[in-house]
């Protein structure tokens, strides 16, 4: 596999994950409400990327298609949701969801990462349909980034004080 | 001579049209007690509106130690003399017979009466053991939109550097944040650019989600007095309801609830396509315009028209009226900000103000409209979420010129974080890291979203809270300590409006019983904590309102708001006066923004901004890059569908939002009597299409059920949108048997019962107006008709069958319009 494959094949992954891991974070804080909307609406641009991401990587020789099905929580979802509503009085779920959204940046970092690594390689290479691609995905990753590390910002002082 | 008219029937009184740039003609309204005139008035006292944001300077008169009426002011620049509905009535809840008169504590389970060293002595006590167990970070402050700014002002020194919590915020946070948010955004400061004066002016004015004609009645007196004058201004609204506005639109526009950012996208796309915009404007003023274009060049009038389900061409006939105007006046309320996606939508008005280069002269403005009267000043004063004098928390300067005003180390003000907007102050509540909660001049028990929530969080054990009101609302029904206030008429403040005009409101009577003003009590509170400065004098040096508006006007001075021209003897004078206020600008100041953005630059804006999706900050780094000269930002925004959608279950849209005889909980308008004839009860308005696919007829008892909860109303037929049920947000129980929550039948009044706990990412203002539900038949209504009013947006599409609103002989209020110039005092 090419460079170029590898960092399609880990960008796919990664957003994937970033998805997956978004909506989880939404249903585990449905009681707050903020990171469970916001959440679910920047898991909408991970699923993006992950499409156009599989949709370019036929150019370089690489099948990610079977990847592609919305990534479905199961029928635990419901069990958590009632675990979420009757935790959320409790604050050690602060503890949890400050564990949550250290995990959603660092993911979100390294997806940032994989983009620039993709874009640079691209300009080397004059290949535009990556660099439009990168161009367009990237700066939404930097978005959750921004989010997840603002959210962490706002909610740890009291979180952590007032156990 | 003085004419005679029933301003309950007739909400807006006569008409003295007059055309573009002429002054707006006098009119002065007043009512007084039946059998009371004008030679038994010992006294006449100003003061301004209390019950909704306009600010109409009034005189209360006084005789026999009691208020007995009141009188528009003639030579005001807000309004002329006029006065509204509520303005005019408003003033009978002083006398309301179950005011508070003593505090009261809870001692085994229940309120009881006690005094005021007992009550203070509660409070104190639990502030200091918590301060001491678990920090400053565990007492939380939730004040209102309806004091006056000293008390703002002392509010906020004692949260943030008495007890140094990041808790406090106001319930202007529900009608006002979006507001502030946007003008932030966009010009880096809060403040309002325009003047209530441009309409005067205005060619075109647009409304965005703002039922003018009830939520400020005298503004829309203004605009219908316009529009009966020679070349009236031409009007675009957009609004799902047939308010009195939509009707005299030139464009009306009724999208889907959500969806107001895909339709301002297509707006703008339209205006950019079509060469409207002002590009020496765009390149001197501003940043951001080829994002801008970039974001909205697919938001084609077709595209939005699937999106909000409005046809395609009035689209396109609204983006040609906006872009013809030659003097164009935005304004923007609850539709905007209460609904989805709030400060996108209201960002984005702002970016079609700018790149028609509509800013700063006569005529050409945008008003983001606040709801309360009050909500000017919690902003200003740093009681809303905010450090005072529009400062920001992120500039260490800031902070450090704060400090030095309240003569403390800065790291005693916390900073680390934005401060705590109300919503997010509930949910460490709920969670149980806020152990205290001081909740002044409101009623979240009725005001906040998803009731049966807020109830349970006030009602918990662990919580300490305090309730400072005039009644025993539903929110001090479940307080620990409720402290009697005084009110408007009984206590000395200034207030500001939507427009920057400061009024003050003198004390004209006693408040009763043991009832005392906010300020007393927290300046007590204050006292009895033994606050400190760094030289361990008295944090609060203050004592009364008129030191405090001076403590106040060296905390404004050189920032955006600010007020030291201003003196409490300037302020007795005939007209209110607009901040900035300074040497250099003695009279006040008309418009913001007239010869440039002033303040956008990184050294002295508020705040650097937020992700208007994720609400991320902004850091100062990215701040400087994109705006190093201070320009206004041209902020884009994608749209997103709204979190709670229609589907088989739900598959009606729920709106809600205030009527014209309401104000707040009607903890004051429930209990006037002309105000409360007017509109008794809930009601539910449907659109004809809607009740006939549901098999509902007017006057039909009727149940509203979203997943969070319901509420019973009767129905009434009116020409809102389809797909859309509205209920208006002001009932609660008080007035009802249960006292403080729904009766046994389960059969909730209040609109919260139902709406979303959600909230804007940018704003944190909660969205009343995205919900989805379902409706039910209870009982069929056998010729009973909803008591809605007749006289706004709730009129019936079958007028014939329904009696119109009126009010009677108690409701007939005097106007005279041969009033000379400033005569009428
Ligand atoms: S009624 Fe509610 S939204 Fe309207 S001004 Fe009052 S508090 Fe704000």
């Amino acid at each position: 596999m090419t460079g170029i494959a590898i960092t399609l094949r880990a960008l796919h992954d990664g957003e994937r994950r970033m998805e997956h891991d978004l909506l989880a974070a939404a249903e585990r804080h449905r009681a707050d409400h903020e990171i469970r909307h916001v959440a679910t609406d920047v898991a909408r641009w991970s699923h993006e990327h992950v499409e156009r991401l599989a949709h370019a990587a036929s150019h370089y020789g690489l099948d990610l298609a079977q990847h592609v099905d919305h990534p479905s929580l199961g029928r635990w979802t419901t069990l958590r949701e009632k675990t979420a509503e009757a935790l959320g009085r409790r604050p050690e779920t602060g503890l949890v969801l400050l564990h949550d959204l250290r995990d959603l940046h660092l993911t979100a970092t390294e997806n940032s990462l994989n983009w620039e690594m993709l874009a640079q390689t691209a300009k080397a290479t004059r290949d535009s349909r990556l660099l439009d691609l990168a161009t367009a995905c990237h700066p939404q990753t930097l978005r959750q980034m921004r989010w997840t590390n603002t959210m962490i910002k706002t909610l740890a002082p009291q979180l952590l004080t007032c156990m | 001579m003085p004419r005679e008219s029933d301003r309950i029937a007739h909400p807006w009184g006569a008409r003295t049209p007059y055309g573009p740039g002429r002054p707006w003609p006098v009119r002065v309204d007043s009512f007084l007690q039946p059998g009371m005139s004008a030679e038994h008035i010992e006294r006449w006292v100003p003061t301004a509106s209390l019950l909704h944001s306009n600010g109409d300077a009034m005189d209360i008169a006084v005789a026999d130690g009691r208020i007995v009426g009141v009188r528009g002011r003639a030579g005001d620049r807000v309004n002329r003399g006029r006065l509204g509905p509520k303005d005019l009535f408003g003033w009978q809840a002083n006398h309301a017979t179950d005011r508070l008169t003593t505090p009261l504590v809870r001692d085994g389970g229940e309120l009881v009466a006690c005094d005021w060293d007992i009550a203070m002595a509660r409070i104190v006590t639990a502030a200091k053991s918590l301060l001491g167990e678990r920090g400053p970070g565990a007492i939380g402050f939730y004040t209102s939109g309806q004091l006056f700014l000293e008390e703002y002002y002392t509010l906020a020194v004692i949260a943030r550097a008495g007890i140094g919590t990041n808790h406090l915020d106001g319930n202007t946070r529900l009608c006002t944040a979006t507001a502030a948010e946007a003008l932030k955004e966009t010009f880096g400061c809060d403040g309002q650019p325009a003047s209530y004066a441009d309409v005067d002016h205005a060619d075109v004015i647009a409304l965005f989600g703002h039922n003018m004609a009830e939520t400020q009645p005298v503004l829309w007196m203004r605009a219908l007095d316009r529009l009966e004058g020679p070349e009236p201004p031409r009007l675009v609204c957009v609004d799902p309801r047939p308010t009195p506005a939509a009707r005299c639109a030139t464009v009306h526009l009724a999208p889907r609830a959500g969806t107001n950012v895909a339709l301002l996208n297509a707006l703008l796309h339209e205006i950019i396509r079509t060469d409207r915009i002002d590009r020496d404007y765009i390149d001197a003023r501003t940043v951001g315009f080829d994002e801008l274009a970039a974001q909205v060049a697919t938001c084609t009038p077709a595209w939005a028209a699937g999106i909000c389900d409005v046809p395609a061409r009035k689209i396109e006939h609204a983006a040609e009226v906006l872009g013809e105007a030659e003097r164009l006046l935005s304004t923007v309320l609850q539709g905007v900000y209460q609904s989805h996606q709030a400060t996108a939508a209201a960002v984005q008005v702002n970016n079609l103000q700018l790149i028609r280069g509509m800013l700063g002269r006569p005529g050409c403005g945008v008003l983001q409209m606040n709801g309360q009267p009050t909500a000017e000043n919690t902003r200003e004063c740093g009681a809303d979420g905010d450090l005072p004098g529009f400062r920001n928390w992120q500039n260490d300067r800031h902070v450090t010129d704060l400090a030095e005003i309240w003569n403390v180390e800065p790291t005693r003000i916390p900073h680390y974080a934005p401060p705590t907007p109300a919503m997010q102050i509930f949910r460490y509540a709920e969670q149980g890291s806020i152990r205290m909660l001081w909740i002044s001049g409101t009623n979240p028990a009725v005001s906040l979203p998803d009731l049966a929530r807020i109830r349970s969080i006030l009602g918990q054990e662990r919580l300490f809270t305090v309730v400072q009101d005039l009644f025993l609302t539903e929110t001090a029904q479940l307080a620990d300590v409720v402290m009697p206030a005084a009110t408007w008429g009984e206590k000395t403040g200034t207030f500001t409006n939507a427009d920057r005009t400061v009024h003050l409101s003198d004390k004209a009577v006693d408040p009763p019983g043991e009832a005392r003003p906010d300020l007393d009590i927290f300046l007590d509170f204050a006292r009895r904590m033994d606050f400190r400065d760094r030289d361990e004098r008295p944090l609060i040096a203050w004592h009364d309102p008129e030191s405090a508006f001076e403590a106040w006007k060296r905390c404004s001075e050189g920032r955006p708001c600010d007020y030291t021209g201003l003196t409490y003897d300037r302020l007795r004078g005939d007209s209110g006066i607009q901040w900035p206020c300074t040497a250099q600008a003695p009279d006040g100041t008309e418009r913001l923004y007239t010869g440039g953005i002033t303040w956008a630059a990184p050294d002295v804006c508020e705040t650097y901004g937020r992700d208007l999706v994720t609400g991320a900050a902004v850091s100062e780094t990215e701040y400087r890059a994109l705006n190093p000269d201070g320009r206004a930002v041209l902020k884009a925004a994608e749209y997103l569908p709204p979190h709670e959608d229609t589907d088989d279950e739900y598959p009606l849209q729920l709106n809600t939002g205030r009527t014209l005889y309401h104000f707040h909980t009607r903890t004051k308008t429930g209990r006037v009597p002309q105000l409360n004839a007017a509109a008794p009860d809930v009601w539910v308005e449907l659109s004809p299409s809607e009740a006939s696919r549901h098999g509902l007829a007017e006057g039909d008892l009727v149940e509203v059920t979203s997943p969070r909860g319901s509420l019973r109303g009767r129905l009434r037929i009116t020409g809102i949108r389809d797909g859309m049920v509205f209920v208006p947000f002001h009932y609660g129980y008080w007035d009802t048997p249960a006292g403080d929550q729904p009766g046994a039948d389960g059969g909730g009044r209040a609109a919260n019962e139902t709406t979303v706990t959600d909230w804007d990412p940018a704003s944190k203002q909660p969205l009343f107006k995205t919900a989805a539900a379902r409706l039910t038949l209870i009982a069929p209504g056998d010729g009973a008709i909803a008591p809605a009013p007749t006289t706004g947006a709730s009129a019936p599409v079958h007028p014939r069958t329904i009696p119109p609103t009126i009010g009677g002989p108690a409701a007939v209020a005097v106007h005279t319009t041969d009033v000379l110039e400033g005569g009428a005092r």
